[in-house]
């Protein structure tokens, strides 16, 4: 699974594509892997609305995640 | 000048006269004249659309120049609806302007939007952003969004033909420290220009009718790998259910922090030791001391305070009470233990006591 991280996320991750293949269990909720990343990157949780896709398309936490999928992580920008 | 000056877009076969029309009577309220709103601008008066609303209470800065092509060094401190407007009207002579010189806030905001038929959201700051989609959701007028971060853009199409609504993308306002704007984190000069002229095409395509709008999606523009990327979002009919506005746009956005005002904080001072950091510049503190304190300036903040050497309850004062707010927010999420509390007001609220 590869997962993009943009805006603020990109920056706390310090990379814009990371691909996990052994350390996840598959299939897994996109909620659970949300609170993973979390795990791992803390500074994430600190994010208010932090949008997720799933395969391009807006994705909720009770939807399932398999191995050749791909994770978007949208955090809100704000600058103009 | 007629029709002749429209020629090249005109004759493009889906666009037409018809179009052309369209353009011109129709009514697009642009909220912020910054990095995205002034090649919006620029744009939709070139190409002739009839009457254009600019709302903007900021003055034009010379750090604003590397991004913001239509300001001139000349106007800098000048008001940028004003400067806007002397550009746009050079520019094309037929166009209507109207110039808002405020920035849009929870008590205008539905006034100015209801005379026009499409808001470019062009601003930079949350508040405003929420607000422009509440507005918009009230009046079921659609909105063209974008946004930066560092090389990054963000577009969409929101509140068009019951589609998404920027609530539905991001359900909660993030707190005002949560993520840098461009004044923090930099932009480079020319990814307003590519963001702002991408929403220009899509007001464009929403007047006209031409091709199919970003309506439902994302789209995300990296800068640096020249790559677009597209996510499409789902409707939530709850967003759509806003009926008034929110008191205020800027509370859900704040920080929340601990205050304290100078009468209830002289009282205490007399009555027990506290321990209090004066976060001025030493200048400033050898004109006007406050005994007591331990200065330690905003800026060396983080290297000069450590855990150990915090009590559980501090109190931070400044010159008027802002940098004393701005250190307590910094500080406090990484010292859980610690009470941080503000001085209202800061020195100068003391001076009204005869401190």
């Amino acid at each position: 699974m590869k997962i993009l991280f943009f805006g603020i996320a990109k920056d706390i991750v310090g990379k814009s594509i990371v691909e996990f293949q052994n350390e996840i269990l598959f299939p897994i909720k996109v909620g659970t892997l949300k609170a993973d990343l979390i795990n791992k990157y803390p500074a994430l949780g600190d994010i208010s609305s932090l949008a997720i896709a799933l395969n391009s398309r807006y994705a909720t936490d009770d939807m399932l995640v398999s191995q050749q999928d791909e994770i978007a992580i949208i955090p809100p920008v704000s600058g103009g | 000048m007629s029709f002749s000056r429209y020629d090249r877009q005109i004759i493009l076969k889906e666009f037409g006269p018809k179009a052309q029309d369209k353009l011109a009577s129709a009514r697009v309220l642009v909220v912020g004249a910054g990095g995205l709103g002034t090649p919006v601008l620029q744009y939709l008066n070139a190409m002739g659309v009839g009457h254009l609303g600019i709302v903007d209470g900021d003055r034009v800065q010379a750090s604003n120049l590397h991004r913001q092509v239509i300001f001139t060094e000349k106007q800098v401190g000048n008001y940028k609806v004003a400067a806007a407007k002397y550009f746009l009207q050079n520019q094309n002579s037929q166009t209507i302007i109207d110039t808002f010189c405020e920035f849009l806030n929870e008590k205008n905001a539905i006034e100015l939007i209801s005379s026009f038929d499409i808001v470019v959201d062009a601003s930079d700051n949350f508040p405003t952003r929420y607000l422009v989609n509440d507005t918009c959701v009230i009046l079921k007028k659609p909105f063209i969004y974008g946004a930066l971060y560092g090389f990054e853009g963000q577009l969409s199409v929101f509140n068009y033909n019951e589609g998404p609504t920027y609530r539905c993308l991001f359900p909660t306002p993030p707190k005002a420290d949560e993520i840098p704007n461009c004044d923090t984190q930099g932009v480079l000069g020319v990814l307003p220009g590519i963001i702002g002229n991408l929403q220009a095409l899509e007001v464009i395509k929403l007047i006209t009718g031409i091709g199919t709008s970003l309506s439902g999606k994302l789209l995300i523009f990296d800068a640096l790998e020249q790559q677009y990327h597209q996510f499409h979002i789902h409707k939530k009919h709850e967003n759509s259910q806003i009926y008034t506005l929110q008191k205020s746009y800027a509370i859900a956005c704040a920080v929340p922090i601990h205050t304290i005002d100078a009468k209830t904080f002289l009282k205490l001072h007399q009555q027990e030791a506290l321990q209090i950091i004066d976060v001025r510049e030493p200048d400033e503190v050898k004109n006007a001391p406050f005994t007591g304190a331990l200065n330690i300036p905003f800026q060396q903040l983080s290297e000069n305070i450590k855990g150990e050497f915090l009590g559980t309850v501090v109190y931070f004062l400044c010159q008027s009470g802002v940098r004393s707010a701005k250190a307590i927010k910094q500080l406090q999420e990484h010292y859980p233990n610690t009470k941080f509390i503000s001085l209202e007001g800061g020195f100068n609220a003391l001076l009204t006591y005869e401190y």
